[in-house]
């Protein structure tokens, strides 16, 4: 890896998700590519869901970052294929959402059944003694839940 | 006497039916979705608000993806056609109604596109595929919440049990038009999606409606008059300041 690449590198890989900024876009598996071309970088993400509002937002950051690090020439580009899932996201990924609230995704989900139930662990106290108060969190990529033995509601990322 | 010039923002497309197939499942997207986000602040509940809220940002992704796919600009698509130039099936525009009508549209119609994109995803078009692996996981989500508000709503009070049914009724008759093959992505049987459908309608203890006459003509441009009154208050703004930005 050329130095430059390298220092591009470490500055995209920085960059965190808008809405949960304890993860980088390289914990969340949506950084997909970074390649150098002289002076100008291309870098392709991909969306977890399709709609998700963050997209803009992280595709400013990452030319933010890139001309502050002596990259004035960023191309930003989306790609759906192959589609983003839930077992991208890495291991430290994984404990950075439980340290911060939310629970992480079971690995490997695949599709569920219609009327499956999930139940994941309190990110707080660590009880499976959990129910599901709504399919859909404060943002796309989150269910809300409650914990049946400390009480306290928490968000879920949702297996995908 | 005919007026003798008209000036107009809106846009002329020249369709290939591949064009043509995109836009039915963008426009279908695309107006479901706006149609779910006028219930934004209205919602029963908390819960709810966001739900709705959520499938309605699934949905508008999903258009933006699919008119990008097009190789037209979104935002021109979106925001300078007529209603005559929207494919969309004419299920999708009809007004929310109650809170059971809205509900059960959104389930026999995402049990619709459920199998619609988990078929599109090995399709030939690879636009069309990769679009479907997306859309495939967020719908199935759509119609599981749909499903469960269905059988809470039908095994509910008297009132939410007539609600309901009277939406199904009014419905039925739209539900032909979803499987109008497009002649780009998979052919989807009826019979098929009323697979999906009948247990979950049975087990809200409603009577699924009987087939008879079909409404169809969206895909053809031949809409309702709510679509215009829709896309008037979606189109407002571009069409009254051209190429503003903010």
């Amino acid at each position: 890896m050329t130095d430059a690449l390298a220092r591009a590198r470490a500055a995209v890989c920085a960059v965190t998700d808008p809405e949960i900024p304890v993860l980088t876009i390289a914990d969340l598996g949506v950084l997909r590519d970074i390649r150098i071309d002289g002076t100008s970088v291309e870098v392709t993400i991909t969306p977890t869901y399709t709609g998700c509002p963050a997209m803009t937002v992280i595709a400013l950051d990452i030319e933010t970052v890139l001309a502050r690090v002596g990259f004035p020439q960023v191309r930003v580009v989306t790609t759906l294929t192959p589609a983003w899932t839930t077992d991208w996201l890495t291991e430290d990924g994984r404990r950075k959402l439980a340290a911060y609230g939310i629970a992480p995704p079971e690995p490997a989900a695949g599709r569920r059944a219609l009327f499956g139930e999930p139940r994941p662990a309190c990110p707080r106290c660590g009880s499976l003694s959990t129910e599901q108060i709504s399919e859909f969190g404060s943002t796309a990529c989150k269910s809300l839940h409650r914990c049946l033995a400390c009480r306290e509601p928490f968000d879920a990322f949702k297996c995908h | 006497m005919a007026p003798t010039s008209i000036t107009t923002t809106s846009i002329t497309l020249g369709e290939t039916p591949r064009i043509r197939a995109l836009l039915a499942r963008a426009d279908d997207a695309l107006v479901l979705g706006h149609r779910l986000s006028e219930w934004t602040g209205r919602a029963p509940l908390l819960e709810e608000e966001l739900a709705l809220a959520n499938i309605a940002l699934d949905l508008i992704g999903q258009a933006r993806a699919l008119y990008t796919a097009t190789g037209q600009d979104e935002d021109r698509l979106a925001y300078l056609r007529d209603a005559w130039q929207y494919r969309n099936a004419l299920v999708m525009e009809l007004p929310n109604g109650d809170f059971a009508f809205t509900i059960s549209r959104l389930f026999l119609v995402s049990a619709a596109s459920d199998r619609y994109w988990r078929a599109a995803m090995t399709a030939t078009d690879p636009d069309l595929a990769a679009i479907a692996a997306k859309a495939e996981k967020e719908t199935t989500y759509h119609l599981r919440h749909a499903a469960e508000w269905l059988i809470r709503l039908g095994d509910g009070t008297a009132d939410s049990h007539r609600r309901t049914q009277a939406a199904l009724d009014a419905l039925w008759p739209y539900t032909g038009e979803l499987f109008e093959p497009d002649g780009l992505g998979p052919e989807i049987a009826r019979a098929d999606w009323e697979t999906t459908v009948a247990p979950v309608i049975a087990r809200a203890t409603l009577a699924c409606p009987a087939d008879g006459w079909m409404q169809s003509g969206g895909r053809r441009g031949r809409h309702t008059e709510h679509l215009g009154h829709l896309l008037a208050e979606m189109q407002v703004l571009p069409r009254t300041y051209p190429g503003a930005t903010w």
